[in-house]
């Protein structure tokens, strides 16, 4: 097939302005350093990390003991923020009762809040001279501070701010009348939030769960100072990188490499399955 | 329940966005009703209000003997302990749930264990003739489908009354016609009192018994379809018709219509009174006509439109109507806006009845 040089020339000049009017080279370059930037710290870690010794380091008895709590709190401060935080999202998207959009902004505090103030709030509520930590060691003998159990308290508070947010919007964006028909069925409030309103906001639980479970997992600030940092007890992930950091550096990019690979794995395997259906 | 008793008993009185709805409606059993009337007329409020989705302000609504909302008496029953099925404009068929479970919803939250609720279910899909669809979900239905499955998720309850709130409305042309003759299938063999919401007349004319016209939150007309089409007693229902409407004052023979302009009918009336007649029975003439000079004056062509085979002509002057003539003599005529013909119309096509006695144009 012979064609004219020029034109090929004039159509490929054609496409290439047809291309350039699509995507617009101001966002094109933001959009490529930002993603270069979120990724360049992840190239580093797999750089850097003794991939030679990794099966010995892997198998390091404080390794798997760390992540096996890491991933035992998260899951179960996912499961309270679930149990407190979708009523709580209901309740801010269709009770209209007085100071709502101060209740709302007082939800999302923790996401401002250093973590670290957050643990020393924490402290200061349940700790043992703390607003209701006497109480409970006195009435129940519950002791949360430096504890199993103050780990997931503390991840609790960190991470419901983004369910709430998640299931929130979600509700807000359901439409009601399927609520109505299901009244008009013989559907009471109870049954209508169970079997109607709550399917129909099934994405935007899951979306939020995962959120809330990614950032459980991450959870530094608020779990060192609320629950501390004893080895099979309550140090997670994040506190023995942490650590390791001061002694050996290798030891932390392993530890670093096995939170990311477990965190993008199960992200990206809910993201398939449920966030980003149709 | 005693046979002179209706089924369904109600005042209505409801704020609504523009204006306060008003409405009295009874409803006996078997019986199927329309609620026509033009949009934001306050048809969707009284269905919404019936069904207990919105509160009565004033009134009651009484079902089957049982009040239901009596504001007076500070009762209000909700709508799941009501008798009342609602079959919604655009289905709302719950996307999660296939077409059987759909439909076993309600039987389910009526106490029957699953698999009972199943097989009512699966006997509803059978009468809408859709056995072979149980496992679709909503979004694998075609519209004319989804509103049958909502049609027996409605009637799965077995609802004293049944409200269908313009069921057909968010059809394409060929489903509606299929769907309509399904709906008037189901509803004639429904023993129980059914309201019909809908701005279509044709809707209301082939499924309801009686009509009842609302405008602006009121009753206008109401009666069977043989009563409102002939004798309609507002523009919008005149309009719904096709007639030419006019409100005068009769003097045996003749109703004075305005400036001047008497027209002769067949029908004697005396007093406040409307002339109704056909587009058709107007004829119009280059000149004024000889013979009869009775109902004829001179008017202006307004507007032309095509009206099935004929041309539609709206006329102003000492009487604005509708006439509706012939390709050709629209041709001869010189048919356009601004040509000024005589129209004329037969005595005995005119239809002349009282104004009074009866709710009036409001």
């Amino acid at each position: 097939m012979t064609v004219a040089p020029g034109t090929v020339r004039r159509s490929d000049a054609a496409r290439r302005r047809a291309a350039a009017g699509r995507l617009p080279l101001a966002l094109l370059v933001p959009a490529g350093l930002g993603l270069l930037f979120l990724v360049l710290p992840l190239v580093g870690l797999l750089a850097r990390a003794p991939w030679t010794t990794l099966p010995q380091r892997l198998t390091a008895p404080g390794v798997l003991t760390a992540l096996r709590l890491s991933v035992q709190t998260a899951t179960l401060a996912t499961l309270l923020c679930l149990l407190l935080g979708v009523p709580l999202a209901w309740l801010l998207a269709r009770v209209d009762f007085p100071g709502r959009r101060l209740v709302r902004a007082l939800v999302t505090v923790p996401l401002v809040l250093p973590p670290v103030v957050g643990g020393v709030a924490l402290l200061l509520v349940f700790g043992r001279r703390g607003l209701l930590g006497g109480w409970l060691d006195a009435t129940f003998g519950i002791t949360l501070p430096f504890s199993t159990t103050g780990v997931v308290v503390a991840e609790s508070f960190v991470a419901m701010p983004f369910l709430v947010i998640a299931v929130e919007g979600a509700l807000r964006g359901a439409d009601r009348r399927y609520e109505e028909a299901a009244a008009t069925l013989g559907a009471g409030r109870w049954t209508t939030f169970t079997h109607v309103t709550l399917p129909l906001v099934a994405p935007g639980v899951v979306a939020g769960a995962v959120l809330c479970w990614a950032r459980a997992l991450g959870e530094f600030g608020a779990t060192i100072t609320f629950a501390g940092n004893y080895p099979g007890r309550t140090q997670t992930m994040p506190l023995a990188v942490y650590l390791a950091l001061e002694t050996d550096l290798q030891a932390a990019v392993v530890l670093s490499l096995i939170l990311l690979t477990v965190s993008v794995g199960i992200l990206a395997a809910l993201r398939d399955r449920w966030v980003t259906g149709p | 329940m005693s046979a002179d008793r209706p089924l369904l008993d109600a005042h209505l009185v409801a704020d609504q966005h523009a204006f306060e709805l008003d409405v009295r409606l009874r409803i006996a059993a078997g019986e199927v009703v329309a609620l026509l009337g033009p949009n934001g007329a306050g048809k969707t409020t009284a269905l919404r209000v019936l069904a207990g989705l919105h509160p009565l302000t004033a009134g009651h609504v009484t079902v089957a003997g049982v009040d239901l909302d009596r504001p007076d008496r500070r009762l209000f029953v909700p709508p799941e302990r009501r008798r009342i099925g609602v079959v919604f404009q655009d289905h709302l068929l719950f996307p999660h749930l296939n077409a059987l479970d759909n439909v076993a919803f309600g039987p389910r939250r009526h106490g029957l264990d699953r698999r009972a609720a199943r097989a009512r279910a699966a006997d509803w899909l059978d009468r809408v003739g859709l056995d072979g669809y149980a496992r679709r979900r909503p979004r694998q239905l075609s519209g004319g489908q989804a509103q049958r499955v909502a049609l027996a998720r409605a009637l799965a309850v077995d609802p004293a009354l049944l409200l269908l709130d313009e069921p057909l409305a968010a059809l394409d042309a060929r489903t509606r016609l299929e769907t309509r003759t399904e709906l008037h299938r189901h509803l004639t063999a429904h023993r129980n009192a059914a309201l019909l919401v809908t701005h279509d007349p044709l809707d209301a004319l082939v499924l309801a018994d009686r009509l009842v016209i609302v405008e602006a939150g009121r009753v206008v007309q109401e009666g069977d379809a043989a009563t409102v089409t002939a004798r309609p007693r507002t523009d919008y229902v005149a309009h719904l018709v096709g007639l030419n409407l006019h409100r005068g004052r009769g003097e045996g023979h003749t109703v004075r219509v305005g400036a001047g302009l008497a027209l002769t009918t067949a029908d004697r009336v005396t007093g406040d009174a409307f002339v109704a007649f056909p587009p058709a029975a107007v004829a119009l003439h280059a000149g004024r006509p000889d013979g009869s000079p009775r109902n004829t004056w001179p008017a202006t062509v307004v507007g032309v439109q095509r009206h099935g085979d004929n041309l539609r002509i709206q006329l102003d002057g000492p009487l604005g109507v509708a006439a509706d003539v012939t390709p050709a003599a629209a041709a001869q005529l010189r048919l356009v806006p601004g040509q000024a013909v005589w129209a004329a119309v037969k005595a005995a096509e005119t239809r002349a009845y009282p104004a009074g006695g009866g709710p009036g144009p409001g």
